[in-house]
Formats: C-alpha cells, structure tokens, sequence
C-alpha cells in the first residue's frame, strides 16, 4: 500500500480529515481543491515553483552532520537544514506554492494564522514578493513572546491582529482567520500553514512540503549510501514532519517520529475530534470543549495535529512521542553548544527526544528536521536561561 | 416531498405561514446566568420558537457579542448536559432548537446526542460547521430520533447546490444573510434578500434569514421575501448590556415590526 498518496475523495486519511466547514467556505474549498490539482499537475505551475524555492527560498537545503553532538550520543547525527531557507524555516516552502496558487485564482489578497510568527513571516514575504495584499493573525499571548517576529511581519508590509480570544494562541488565530475568510472568501484566499484544516490544505501543504523529503531521500543515499534508521521532527500542525517523512514513508524498517510537547500532545491522548474544518487527535474535555495545549514554543501550542499524521499514528506507521518544556531548554542548549547551531524551540522538541532515547539507538543513523532557526526564540530563552 | 409528517417545528411554521405570519427565531445562549428568564420572556414576546446556543470554546461561525456570550456561559460551569437539564424544565409552548458546533454532537456520539436532545424536548439541531457532505451521519441520527436537522444556505452556493440542501433540511432552510459571521451591522446586506429569494423560488420548506439581520427595521426587510428570521447577536448584545428583560422588550419590537 502506498502511503501518502492523495486522501480519498471526500478528502480523508483513514477515518481523518475531511471538510467541516461553514456552508459559506464549502464553494471555496472546492475551488481551491480544484485549483490546486490543476496547478499541481501543470509543469508550467511547477517550473515556476521550483524557480522561486531555488532562486528566492535557497533551495534545496544542505544535510549537515553532528559529529561532536552525534558521538556524545553514540548514534549518527544528520540534520536537515531548513533553518536555512529564506525567512528561517521551513514554512516558506508551502507559502511560495499558496501564494503563487492564489494569483492564479485571481485572489488579491490573503489571510494567515501564525504561532511562533515564521509561517506569519513567510506569509508576509511571499505576499510583499508576489503583490498581494496579506494580514496574519497571531494569538495576543503570541504577539507578546515573539515581539521580534510580529516587527518583521510590519516591515514586510503585512497587518498583524494580535487576537484577544479564547486562549490567545495558535489555535485562536486560526479561528480568527477562518472568521475572515468567511466574510472576504471572493477576493481572499486563507494561507494556512500547516497540513492542517479542512480537505484540500491537509493534502496540499504537505504536497508543497515534499520537497524536503524528496530531497533528503536521495541527500542520505549520497551521504550516508542508504536510508537512516530513524527520521525524526517535531510535530505542532504538523507540517514540517509530513515534508521530512514523506521522503521515507515507504522505505520499510524507517522508523518516524514526530516529537509532540507535553502540553500538547493531540496524538498520546489518541481521542478524535473535530475542529478547524478536520477530524483528528484533539485535546479536548468530557463534553469535547476543546482545550488549551501548553509549551514553551509558540509553534507547537497547538491542542489538534494533521488528520495525516493521525492516521499514521493509528496505523503505526510513526510514533508520537511527547518531551517536556525542561528537556526543549536542555534540547535547545545542547545543539548550541556542541554543533554551534541555535535551533527554534520548536525543533529543540525534536533534540529533546533524541537525546533522550539515544541510549536505545547506539549505534544508529538519525535524521533530524532541524526545520527553523531559534533567533525569534533568543529573547525568551534570555529570561529563562537568566 | 414524501409523506412522512413534518416534525413538530416545520409542522409549525408551516401552519402559521399558510395563516399569513411571519416566523421569529431570537437566539439566545444557554448556560448563559439568566438565560431561562429571558428564553421565556422571548417566548412571552411572541417568538415562535428560539434557538438555545450550547457554548462552545472554538465558534468559528460567531462574531464578538456571541464569543463573548459563549465564554461567559462556559466560565459560569456551563456545559451540554447542564444545559439540555435546565431546557428539559424551561416548560414553553414553543418549539425549541438548539444551536451548537460538530464537535460536541461527534464527541457525545451521534445517537446517543439525538436521544439526549429528545429527552431534553428538543426538536431540533443546527450544526453550523457541519455542511452537506459531512452531514451524514448525524442527519442519520437525527431522523431516527425524529430531531430536525435545520441546514444552513450560503450566499456562495452555486445554483446547482441550493436544491441539495434544502432537500436534506427539516424545519427550516437558515439562509445565511451575508458573507461573515454572526453579528450586527448597519444595515441588511443586498445578499440576504437575494439569497432568500432565491431559495423561495425551489423549496416550499420554510426559509429564515439569520446572521447579520440586526433590528426591527431590517427584519422587516427581510420577511418581504423570507418567511422569517433569526435573531441572534442583537439579542445577545441585549442580554449582555441590559440583562434578560431586555430580551422581551427586544423580541416585541421585532414581532411588531414583521406583523404588517
């Protein structure tokens, strides 16, 4: 069976996925599904894609080896470098296919939730680099521990909404740009940035991911002759992990791992939910109130995961283990003082685990998403580290 | 249309429509301190049947006045059950519906809800991020259990899908007045009408128009085409200001101004 592949019709993985919209937003996820399969399957559309990741994102990424950090563990170390794209992280990669699938459409302008501010960041740079007009909502919690980001976002010409609801996080924004997508659907197109959300963004996103796994597929057959035996990234949406596991997904014996946060870890409590236009892991209460996630990085302060991952879990096709905000800080040091790389508290989740679990992978070649830089995060580590 | 009987509310708003009334739906938050006193000082106001929202963490149909509404009932402790107990005791003569996100149907489990609903006396459902193709399985429910599945139409839909939903809608079709979420605004879109007048033109099931009909003035407007209205987020912003007899005074004014 091949994993993966496009959802089923009704847009699900397994018993995930699907649309759970307003009535309202249902003509406009048809078109976009339509839109994107059309565009997906235009080489015209995919040249110039492939353009604007090589010429303006940096693309392809390097592999970079740890060896100082990869003997202290005794296993292998690879990481993926998508630290060094253009805008920081991984999250330009799907927004330059969004934005350039938008003008297609004849949107004008686009909407976009952010956490940590690095799919806000890339919104706003695909939308000052295409034309479009673009505004990114970001929880007011957000707003205040990524101050950095939230300036970046202004110079780049976009308009910033710190929203004041529910818990002030990525999950906030993400209802607050759905509110705005149902009342500017004819001229706007919502830039979601995870592969998260109602059918088509679950498939599409990580679509546009794929590259990073494509890539690193055959980066590891130069490398390292073969396949690593186990590939690991964190998982907020989730998006950055299905790009690096979409490389190895069929390769038997590959073990997955996507590192959820303590606090938000959707899949370890494996209850299914529906909110934000898809069914999947939600944390939620006894009357399925959905419920706060916590950690200290704003990019996984997400309480749900892609239906996609989901459905890999419930096959047992990835695990999804979860760290605690104490091993990230550890996670977040370690890399900095051994490789001299300071990686985004997101992707310290990912360092947390294995170094964690290293002791059971002596020996082993491990490759790591290393999917964003920690510069937005310096700040905040400067208060807890003192 | 088949010849199974209408449930309790389209029996009801079929009846007063061929009487020549118009329909009034106000929304009021259950769970909300006081909302009983005012759902019954709406009933006594001359609603003809209200819509009790169950509160959810995550409305992404709302605008502010409901969001606010909402966290306050969910900081007061309310919750689905505690609120179907105090509807199970409201003791009107008018049909109740209940308005509320997938997500507590899907975790409560489709059946097991729809008999909750029933014990609770309500008639029927609104599900406003469950949109056709999703329907299924609570639609399935729901019949069963003899709950009205009310669908919502939006400004959007295509031609061809209007008669799809109002197809699969009991009680009544919500048509969706603008492009937006609930909330007032200053004056009733050219959408609303247009929207109304197109569904009239297929479906004799009963169309109100909800979300954005924000006063008297404008739901007078709206029932020269539609056969009714929800009130919602003027209602609640009422309630939030002034308290629950605000409310009554609220619905009065709404019902004297369609009776013409």
């Amino acid at each position: 069976m091949t994993l993966m592949a496009e959802p089923s019709a009704t847009g699900r993985f397994g018993e995930f996925g699907g649309r759970f919209v307003p009535e309202t937003l249902v003509p406009a996820c048809q078109e976009l599904e339509e839109a994107f399969r059309d565009a997906w399957a235009d080489p015209v559309f995919r040249a110039e894609l492939h353009a604007l990741l090589r010429d303006y994102a940096g693309r392809p990424s390097i592999l970079t080896e740890c060896k100082n950090l990869g003997s202290q563990l005794g296993i292998r170390l690879i990481l993926k470098r998508e630290d060094l794209n253009h805008t920081g992280s991984h999250k330009i990669n799907n927004v330059l296919g969004q934005a350039l699938l938008a003008k297609r459409m004849g949107k004008k302008r686009i909407v976009a939730e952010t956490g940590a501010g690095q799919h806000g960041v890339a919104s706003a740079t695909a939308a000052a680099l295409l034309g479009l007009e673009c505004k990114v909502y970001m929880g007011a919690v957000d707003v205040e521990r990524q101050a950095l980001n939230v300036f970046r976002m202004r110079l780049l010409g976009s308009e910033v909404e710190a929203v004041q609801s529910g818990s002030r996080t990525l999950k906030d924004a993400v209802n607050e740009a759905m509110r705005d997508w149902v009342a500017t659907v004819e001229s706007t197109h919502y830039c979601l940035g995870s592969v998260m959300g109602p059918h088509p963004y679950p498939w599409m996103v990580r679509e546009f991911h794929r590259v990073i796994g494509n890539e690193a597929f055959d980066q590891c057959q130069n490398l390292i002759g073969g396949t690593p035996d186990v590939v690991v990234a964190c998982v907020g949406g989730g998006s950055n992990a299905m790009g690096i596991f979409s490389g190895f997904v069929d390769c038997e014996g590959v073990r997955l791992i996507g590192v959820e946060p303590a606090g938000g870890a959707a899949v370890g409590r494996a209850v299914p939910g529906v909110v934000h236009g898809m069914r999947s892991y939600l944390m939620q209460d006894e009357y399925g109130q959905v419920q706060e996630a916590h950690s200290i990085s704003a990019g996984l302060d997400y309480p749900g995961i892609g239906p996609e991952h989901s459905y890999l879990a419930s096959i047992g096709r990835a695990e999804y283990p979860s760290v605690t905000d104490d091993e990230v800080i550890a996670g977040f040091q370690l890399l900095a003082r051994t490789e001299g790389i300071i990686p985004a508290l997101e992707c310290a989740h990912a360092l947390a685990w294995i170094s964690r679990e290293a002791p059971n992978m002596q020996g082993q070649t491990v490759l790591m998403n290393l999917s964003g830089r920690g510069d937005k995060d310096v700040a905040q580590m400067m208060e807890i580290l003192g | 249309m088949s010849e199974a009987p209408y449930g309790r509310l389209e029996q009801s708003f079929r009846t007063k429509r061929a009487a020549g009334q118009k329909l009034l739906v106000p929304y009021i938050t259950g769970g909300l301190p006081g909302w009983e006193h005012a759902l019954r000082a709406a009933v006594q106001a001359g609603a003809d049947a209200v819509e009790i929202g169950i509160p959810f963490s995550d409305p992404v149909m709302d605008g502010p006045v409901i969001q606010e509404a909402s966290q306050r009932a969910l900081d007061a402790g309310a919750n689905p059950i505690s609120i179907l107990q105090q509807a199970r005791d409201l003791d009107v003569d008018v049909p109740l519906a209940v308005m509320l996100y997938y997500n507590t149907v899907h975790h409560a489990g489709h059946h097991r809800f729809a008999e909750q609903l029933v014990a609770a006396g309500i008639c029927a459902a609104i599900v406003p991020d469950l949109p056709l193709e999703e329907s299924g399985p609570w639609c399935e429910a729901a019949d069963a259990s003899g709950i009205e599945t009310v669908m919502l139409a939006a400004p959007t839909a295509p031609d061809e899908r209007l008669p799809r939903v109002c197809a699969r809608a009991r009680g009544f079709v919500y048509s969706v007045g603008l492009l937006g979420v609930t909330g007032e605004r200053t004056s009733l879109a050219a959408t609303a009408t247009a929207l109304a007048a197109r569904l009239k033109a297929i479906t004799d099931v009963p169309v109100l128009v909800g979300v954005g009909v924000s006063n008297a003035e404008q739901a007078r407007e709206a029932v020269q085409v539609a056969d009714g209205v929800v009130q919602g987020a003027s209602v609640m912003r009422r309630m939030l200001e002034h308290g629950p007899e605000a409310v009554g005074e609220y619905v009065a004014e709404v019902r004297a101004a369609i009776d013409f």
